[in-house]
C-alpha cells in the first residue's frame, strides 16, 4: 500500500487504520480469529495432558523428580524448530504445529497444578482425611480449591507463552498474526510489519489481562471469607509458586 | 538417507557454520543474563525502598514482559535505530524480559533477608551501600540464581526466534532447514539448543555452590558467615 | 494420497534425535576453545574481496563459485553468507562491509527502480546501469556479464493436470481458472507478477488462493502433489519440477519477468582481474548447473554449499 511518509510510525499508524486491513479473510480480525484458534486447540491439549498429570503428581508426590527433570528439558525445547520440524515430518496442516505448541504449554501448566495441588497445607490435608474423605474427594473438595488461584496462575503462563509464539506457525503455514510479519518482511511493507507487531502485542497484553481477572477471582467464596489474615505468608508463597511456574514468554 | 547418521554426519561436516552459530547463540542468550542482573538488582532496591516507585516498576516491567519476543524483535529498531539484522535487538528484548523476571523476585528475596541482620550489620557501622553489597545481596544470591536459571533456559530458546528477521543464531538451521527439506539439520538445531541449556544451567548450578559457601560451611543457615567477597558478586 | 513411509521417517528421526546427541557433544567440546563471535575470520586483509550472499541457498553456492574462483585466480575472496533479504544486503553492498554478491537481473533491477517497465532479458541489462546509478549515487555499483543462468518464479502443474487440461502455457490456464487452486508465498496475492498480472495479462482469476510460505519448497510441493492446489508458485532451478515430473507453464506474455545471474559488484573494490574471473565464471554457469547445484544441497545429498561449489570449479577448469 502506499504510505504519505517515510516515517515508520506514520506508516504503521496508517496500515493500522486503513479499513481494508480490517475486513475480508486477510484482515485483522480474521487473523486474530485464527491465532486464537490455535491457542484455543493448543491450550485444550496441553490441559488434557497436564491437569490431570498434575493432580497425581501434586496428591501423591510420586514421580516428582521425573516431572521437575523432564519438564526442564521440555522448556529448553526451541519451539520454532519443533514446528519447523513436524511440518517437514508430518505435512503442513494445522495439527503438527498444534501439537508443537502443545510441548510449550505443557510445562508451565503442568508445574502450575502440581505446585497449586501441594502447595495446599498439609495439615489441612490431613484434617480432611481424618474426617473421613476419601482421596478422591480430598482432591477436588479440599487441594483443588485451595489450590486453584496457582492452578490458574500456571494456565495463564501457558496461555501468555502460546500467543506470543503462535506467530512462528505463519512461518509454515500462512495463519493467524505471524503473518502480516511474514508479508511485511516478505515484500518490505513496514506498515504491515510493525503493525502486525502491535496487534500481536496487543493481543498478549489482552489475553493475559483476562486471565489475570479470571485468576484474582478463582478463589472459591468459603475460602475468600474465613482466612483475611492468614494470607500474608501464604501470599507470598503462592506468587513464588506462580513465578517458577511462568517459563518467561516466546 | 538415514536420520539418525544423517545427524552424526552432519555435525563434523558443518563444524565451521556450527561454531559460529553457536557463538552467536550463547552471546545473544548470556548477554541480556548478565544485563538483566546488573539492572534488575539496583531497581529491585529501589522497588523495595519507594513503594509507590516499586509498584510503577513492577507494572511496568510485567506489562513489558507481556510483549511477544518476535514482536518485540521487530519493533526494537524503530525505538533504538538499529538495523533490524542487528543482534543488538535481540540483546535489549531479553535484556528486558530478564529484568522483569528478576526484579520481581529479588524484591522478595531482598525482603525476606531478616531484620536483625541488617541491624547487625548497621550496628558495625556498615554505610547502607556496603550493608547491600556485603550483605543483603549475597544473601539474596540464591533466589536469584533461582530466577536467573529459569531466564537462561527461556533465553536460549527464544534467541532462535531471531533467525526469523535474519539474526543469526541456531535458528538459522530451522529456516534453512526448512527451505531446504532437511529435519536432520533442524534436528541438530534442537539438539544443539538443548545441549547449551543444559550447559549453561550446570554452570549456574556450579557459580551459586561458589558464591555461596556458607550454605554448606554449617547445616543451619546463619548470618554469621554471610559476607563472601564483594568481587564474585557481581559476577 | 499421502505418502505412507512418512511415519516410519518420523521414528527415524526421534531415533536420530537421540543418537544425535553423542554428536552435538562432541561439537560443543570443541567450539568452547574457539572466539565465541568468529569475528576474526570475517574482516580479510587489505584488498581482499568479501563475497556476500542471500538467505537461500542458491545464493550461496553462487558465492562460494564467486569466492572459490577469485581465490584460485589469485586473487584473494572471503565469503560472507546468508546475510537476508535483497533490502538488506543491498545496503551492506552501498555501505561497502561486502564488494561482491550473486544476482537475478529482474528482482535487481525492480529494487533499484521499483517503477521500471522491462521485461525482457536485454531490456532489463540496458536499463540496470542507470537504475543503479539513480538508486545509489554514493557507492559505485555496477553488474558484470550476466550468465546464462536463470531462476524466476513459474507456475508449475503436475503432469495430471497439464494432460487433465490440456495445458503447457500459462494462457491454456484462462479457460479452467475458476476451477483451480493456486499454491503460492501469500504475497503473490498483491505482487504485480502475482494474481494481478494473471488477471491482467492472462485473464485467469483463480477460484481458491492457497498461501505456502516456504518459498516455493517442500511443502509447497507437497501441497501441489496430493492436489491441494493444482498449481503452484515454484522457483526454475527446483531439482523437485524434473524429480517429480513437473510441468513448467510457459510464460508468453512474461508475466514473470527475466532473472538472469550476474554478479552485483562494488566498481571501485573489484579490480579489473578480478572482474575478469567473474565474467569468466559467468561465461560457464548454466541453468542445468544450477539444477544440479541445487539437487546437491537441497536433495538428498545435502552437500555443503562450498564443496557443491568447489566441485563445479574445478569441473569447469576454473580452480583445482
Amino acid at each position: 500500500m502506499d504510505y504519505s511518509s517515510n516515517n515508520l510510525f506514520v506508516q504503521m499508524g496508517e496500515w493500522l487504520s486503513d479499513p481494508v486491513n480490517w475486513s475480508g479473510p486477510r484482515g485483522i480480525p480474521m487473523r486474530i480469529l485464527e491465532h486464537l484458534g490455535y491457542v484455543g486447540l493448543t491450550m485444550l491439549i496441553a490441559m488434557a495432558i497436564a491437569i490431570p498429570l498434575g493432580m497425581f503428581v501434586g496428591h501423591t508426590g510420586r514421580g516428582r523428580v521425573l516431572i521437575v527433570s523432564g519438564l526442564g528439558i521440555l522448556r529448553a525445547l526451541p519451539t520454532l524448530g519443533m514446528v519447523f520440524l513436524f511440518a517437514l515430518l508430518f505435512s503442513r496442516g494445522v495439527l503438527p504445529s498444534v501439537w508443537a505448541l502443545v510441548l510449550l504449554a505443557v510445562p508451565p501448566v503442568l508445574s502450575g497444578v502440581y505446585a497449586g495441588i501441594s502447595s495446599v497445607n498439609r495439615t489441612v490435608v490431613d484434617a480432611a482425611r481424618s474426617m473421613g474423605l476419601t482421596e478422591w474427594q480430598i482432591l477436588l473438595r479440599v487441594e483443588v480449591p485451595n489450590g486453584l488461584q496457582v492452578m490458574i496462575g500456571g494456565v495463564r503462563a501457558g496461555i501468555l507463552q502460546v500467543v506470543a509464539t503462535a506467530t512462528v506457525v505463519a512461518y509454515a503455514k500462512a495463519d493467524g498474526l505471524g503473518v502480516f510479519l511474514v508479508e511485511g518482511t516478505q515484500i518490505n511493507d513496514n506498515g504491515r510489519l510493525f503493525g502486525g507487531a502491535v496487534v500481536i502485542a496487543v493481543l498478549a497484553v489482552a489475553v493475559d489481562g483476562l486471565m489475570a481477572l479470571i485468576q484474582k477471582f478463582a478463589i472459591p467464596a468459603g475460602l475468600r471469607a474465613t482466612r483475611p489474615g492468614a494470607g500474608s505468608l501464604k501470599e507470598s508463597g503462592r506468587q513464588e509458586a506462580v513465578a517458577s511456574a511462568q517459563g518467561g514468554t516466546t | 538417507m538415514d536420520s539418525i547418521q544423517g545427524i552424526i554426519d552432519y555435525v563434523p561436516a558443518n563444524a565451521a557454520l556450527l561454531r559460529e552459530l553457536v557463538g552467536n547463540h550463547l552471546v545473544q542468550s548470556i548477554l541480556p543474563i548478565v544485563f538483566g542482573v546488573l539492572i534488575a538488582v539496583p531497581l529491585a532496591q529501589v522497588a523495595r525502598l519507594n513503594r509507590s516507585a516499586g509498584a510503577v516498576l513492577l507494572t511496568v516491567s510485567s506489562l513489558l514482559y507481556t510483549i511477544p519476543s518476535l514482536a518485540m524483535f521487530v519493533f526494537l529498531p524503530l525505538v533504538l535505530g538499529t538495523s533490524i539484522l542487528s543482534m543488538v535487538n535481540v540483546v535489549v528484548a531479553l535484556t528486558i524480559y530478564a529484568v522483569a523476571l528478576l526484579m520481581r523476585s529479588t524484591v522478595d528475596a531482598l525482603n525476606s533477608i531478616d531484620d536483625g541482620v541488617r541491624q547487625a550489620a548497621v550496628a558495625m557501622g556498615y554505610t547502607p551501600l556496603r550493608r547491600f553489597l556485603t550483605v543483603d545481596l549475597p544473601l539474596s544470591i540464591p533466589v536469584l540464581i533461582a530466577g536467573i536459571r529459569v531466564i537462561s533456559v527461556t533465553n536460549i530458546s527464544m534467541v532462535s526466534v531471531g533467525a526469523l528477521i535474519g539474526v543469526p543464531s541456531l535458528g538459522r538451521l530451522f529456516t534453512d532447514g526448512l527451505t531446504r527439506n532437511y529435519p536432520e539439520q533442524i534436528a541438530v538445531g534442537i539438539l544443539a539448543t538443548l545441549l547449551l541449556a543444559l550447559l549453561l544451567d550446570l554452570v549456574l548450578v556450579v557459580l551459586e555452590r561458589l558464591l555461596t559457601p556458607w550454605t554448606r560451611a554449617t547445616p543451619v543457615r546463619t548470618a554469621r558467615a554471610a559476607a563472601p567477597d564483594v568481587r564474585t558478586v557481581a559476577a | 494420497m499421502k505418502n505412507l513411509s512418512q511415519p516410519r521417517a518420523a521414528r527415524r528421526a526421534m531415533m536420530g534425535l537421540a543418537g544425535g546427541l553423542t554428536a552435538v557433544l562432541a561439537l560443543t567440546a570443541c567450539g568452547a576453545n574457539s572466539d565465541p563471535q568468529g569475528e576474526t575470520e570475517s574482516t580479510g586483509p587489505t584488498g581482499s574481496i568479501v563475497v556476500g550472499s542471500a538467505d537461500f541457498p542458491e545464493s550461496q553456492i553462487i558465492a562460494e563459485i564467486y569466492a572459490g574462483a577469485l581465490n584460485a585466480a589469485g586473487v584473494e575472496a572471503t565469503t560472507k553468507p546468508n546475510i537476508g533479504s535483497r533490502e538488506i544486503y543491498y545496503q551492506a553492498m552501498e555501505d561497502g562491509s561486502i564488494n561482491v554478491i550473486p544476482e537475478y537481473s529482474g528482482n535487481l533491477l525492480l529494487l533499484a527502480d521499483p517503477a521500471a517497465t522491462a521485461a525482457s532479458a536485454e531490456e532489463i541489462l540496458a536499463a540496470l546501469p542507470d537504475a543503479l546509478a539513480a538508486k545509489s549515487p554514493d557507492a559505485n555499483l555496477g553488474v558484470l556479464e550476466p550468465s546464462e543462468a536463470e531462476d524466476k518464479d513459474a507456475l508449475v502443474v503436475t503432469a495430471a493436470t497439464a494432460e487433465k487440461y490440456g495445458l503447457t502455457s500459462i494462457a491454456d490456464l484462462a479457460e479452467v481458472c475458476g476451477e483451480i487452486t493456486i499454491g503460492a508465498p501469500s504475497t503473490f496475492q498483491e505482487r504485480a507478477y502475482g494474481l494481478p498480472g494473471l488477471k491482467e495479462k492472462y485473464n485467469c482469476e483463480p477460484g481458491g488462493f492457497e498461501a505456502l510460505n516456504d518459498g516455493g519448497g517442500e511443502l509447497t510441493l507437497q501441497a501441489l502433489l496430493n492436489d491441494e492446489v493444482q498449481v503452484a508458485d515454484i522457483y526454475t532451478t527446483t531439482p523437485s519440477i524434473a524429480d517429480n515430473d513437473l510441468v513448467v507453464l510457459e510464460d508468453p506474455e512474461n508475466n514473470f519477468i527475466a532473472q538472469q545471474v550476474l554478479p552485483l559488484i562494488n566498481m571501485d573494490t573489484v579490480g579489473e582481474e578480478a572482474q575478469n574471473v567473474l565474467n569468466e565464471v559467468s561465461a560457464q554457469l548454466t541453468t542445468e548447473d544450477l539444477l544440479s547445484l541445487n539437487r546437491e544441497v537441497s536433495g538428498d545429498e545435502k552437500r555443503n554449499p562450498a564443496d557443491a561449489a568447489a566441485d563445479w570449479l574445478s569441473e569447469k577448469g576454473l580452480a583445482g
